[in-house]
């Protein structure tokens, strides 16, 4: 069990790494776009590095809507079982 | 009468096969069945095969063409692995009514008119049925009858329409119509009931993730995508479907992100996946066309990859909440990597069938500068990738050291993982392996270098963002409420409202009923008299002048009422 939880990838010496390999592959696709032409479709979108940030806000955006409709929307587990066994 | 087999009665011989062999011979049956009914399917040739009259009409119960042999395909290559994953797990009636549910969609596949389609249509609502009671628990049996409910009722609209178009065209052949009056509305809500469209797409992840971990593999492949080869059929470039589709997209994402159940986190990206298809449908256009086929190939795949991988978890560990789970990359490798593949593939990262099929679909919208339904099908890729790519794998493998520490996959389930992903992975580098077999010339070329480096960095950014926001999506056990709450909660509570009302009433007639007979019958002896008397108001002998003024007062009464 030990050296199961002690397992190299949850070390916090290889998820600093981890964060840091993510960081400089987010970076690489954005300045390759220096190279690379995108094709933009409607402008907007063939701006530099507009994959990057549309990406990241609209996952923003409904990672926040789904966290405000939760608020609505969310009851516990046991909801609809709760009133089955009457009648 | 048939010059070919037709495919989906190879499969319905070999499900009833199954229920009487034993031992070896029922797996081979499993194993074999699919493959010689996809065999049969690419005997099949283009136009109709055979036309039988029954009650006057053409009945075609065989027609092909190379969407509907591509669909026939997919679900004969579906049900040999689904049957190559389940078939030392499951129950032999499980993979027996599997297998007639598969000939119900190869059948759709083929039908080349509304008669069969609708045949074949309810052979799979039925046996479907069958696969989610699989599951064998309480749930599974509640939301069995909810989902038999749901289908027959869709079957019921469906039928509706496919009487009314026959009446007023005269016509039972399956060809392209629009939504323009009552009976071709009827046929598209149809239709749709069975994509899981809005408002009823709850159906979907109420049933499936409640039936057996082998169970959903086939359920993921089959309802939803007969439904989109029949739209395609029926309905290309219904503008309606774009609305819908673009609806569909949304919702499974924002479901999906407040899931716990893992499963039901795949449930709610089927009707995701399936709203990017519904939405080319809508477009119409060939490359939109095309891109729904192809996307509807591709996904079969990966979902069904996906739910194995989370049906493996299940199946060792009995948990299916990510709040249990977790941390199970160090013991479950080969179902993690297939997971993570499946994910990816969903997710349209390049190098996967995700990629080189989804991309085809925003090329549409782009090409036909529907600008919104462009922008709302990238803010999705990116929404995939969040809620199915990182998720999905992240909560199940990753995340907290759940302490569980099961074994790996059975051999042959991992085989089956192994076989999808390979096949995503295929199709993801050579695209031109499954574009070959479209039912348009594809013109598409998916691997430019800046289209990929497009989608790069839209689904790198969204991973940052899904790492970045964690404690926003921490896991709680909470289920989510959704439109079936109507019938499954306000129509009960109506219902039992009104039982107990009913029942209220009666028990008190019951007990005070000497006293309401009592009164009735002094009631009685009021107005009528008794036997005895005749003293009563309506029995006694009454006056001359009272009679004479009763019927004035009536007659004018009566003049009143004729003359006003």
């Amino acid at each position: 069990m030990n050296d199961d939880r002690s397992h190299w990838l949850t070390r916090p010496a290889t998820i600093r790494k981890l964060w840091w390999g993510f960081s400089v592959v987010l970076a690489l696709t954005v300045a390759a776009q220096a190279f690379v032409y995108v094709k933009g479709y409607f402008g907007v979108d063939g701006w530099f590095g507009f994959g990057a940030g549309f990406g990241f806000l609209s996952c923003l955006a409904m990672v926040l809507v789904a966290k405000g409709l939760g608020f609505i929307l969310k009851r516990n587990e046991d909801y609809y079982a709760a009133g089955d066994d009457d009648v | 009468m048939f010059d070919v087999l037709p495919p989906a009665l190879i499969m319905v011989a070999g499900a009833v096969l199954i229920g009487i062999a034993r031992g070896h011979w029922r797996s081979l049956l499993v194993l074999g069945t699919p493959l010689v009914a996809l065999w049969a399917v690419w005997q099949v040739p283009d136009g109709v095969v055979a036309t039988i009259t029954f009650l006057d009409y053409p009945i075609e119960p065989l027609e092909g063409s190379p969407l509907r042999r591509l669909f026939a395909t997919i679900f004969a290559l579906m049900a040999f692995g689904g049957g190559l994953y389940a078939f030392r797990q499951a129950k032999w009636y499980e993979l027996s009514a599997a297998f007639i549910y598969a000939a119900g969609a190869i059948g759709v596949s083929f039908a080349g008119d509304l008669i069969t389609l609708f045949v074949y249509w309810e052979l799979m609502a039925l046996f479907s049925t069958v696969v989610v009671w699989c599951g064998g628990t309480p749930g599974a049996r509640a939301a069995g009858i909810r989902y038999a409910i749901m289908h027959l009722l869709g079957g019921v609209i469906l039928k509706v329409g496919i009487e009314g178009v026959v009446i007023h065209t005269g016509s039972i052949d399956v060809r392209p119509m629009l939504a323009t009056n009552f009976d071709t509305w009827m046929i598209l809500i149809g239709i749709l009931i069975n994509a899981a469209a809005p408002p009823v797409s709850a159906w979907l992840s109420d049933s499936y993730p409640e039936s057996s971990p082998t169970g959903s593999v086939f359920l993921s492949a089959f309802t939803t995508k007969t439904a989109v080869l029949a739209l395609i059929l029926l309905f290309p470039g219904e503008p309606v479907l774009i609305g819908v589709g673009l609806f569909m997209v949304m919702y499974g994402i924002i479901y999906a992100l407040l899931e716990n159940d893992a499963r039901r986190i795949l449930a709610y990206s089927i009707v995701n996946q399936v709203g990017f298809m519904v939405c080319a449908i809508g477009i119409g256009t060939q490359m939109a066309l095309n891109g729904a086929a192809a996307h509807a190939f591709a996904h079969i795949l990966y979902k069904a990859l996906l739910f194995m991988s989370a049906g493996a978890v299940i199946y060792r560990t009995g948990f299916s909440k990510c709040t249990d789970l977790g941390g199970l990359f160090r013991t479950m490798p080969i179902t993690t990597i297939c997971g993570i593949i499946g994910a990816l593939a969903i997710s349209g990262f390049p190098l996967t069938s995700g990629f080189t099929t989804k991309t085809m679909i925003s090329q549409a919208a782009a090409d036909e500068s529907l600008v919104f339904v462009y922008f709302m099908l990238a803010a999705a890729s990116a929404g995939v990738f969040l809620h199915a790519g990182i998720k999905f794998p992240w909560f199940v493998f990753f995340q907290k050291d759940s302490g569980l520490r099961p074994k790996d996959a059975p051999w042959n389930m991992a085989a089956a993982m192994v076989l999808l992903s390979a096949l995503c992975l295929l199709l993801g580098i050579f695209p031109d392996l499954l574009y070959a077999y479209l039912p348009y010339p594809v013109e598409y070329v998916p691997y430019t270098a800046g289209k990929v480096l497009f989608y790069l960095q839209l689904l790198l950014f969204s991973g940052l963002a899904f790492f970045l926001l964690l404690p926003l999506m921490k896991r709680t056990l909470t289920i989510s409420l959704d439109t079936d709450w109507l019938w499954r909660v306000l129509l009960y509570r109506t219902a039992r409202a009104i039982y107990l009302a009913v029942a209220a009433l009666g028990s008190a007639v019951q007990t005070r009923a000497g006293e309401i007979l009592t009164a009735l019958r002094a009631m009685g002896e009021t107005y009528f008299g008794t036997t005895l008397s005749r003293a009563g108001v309506f029995t006694r002998a009454w006056s001359i002048g009272t009679t004479a003024l009763w019927i004035a007062v009536l007659l004018t009464a009566y003049v009143l009422v004729y003359v006003v």
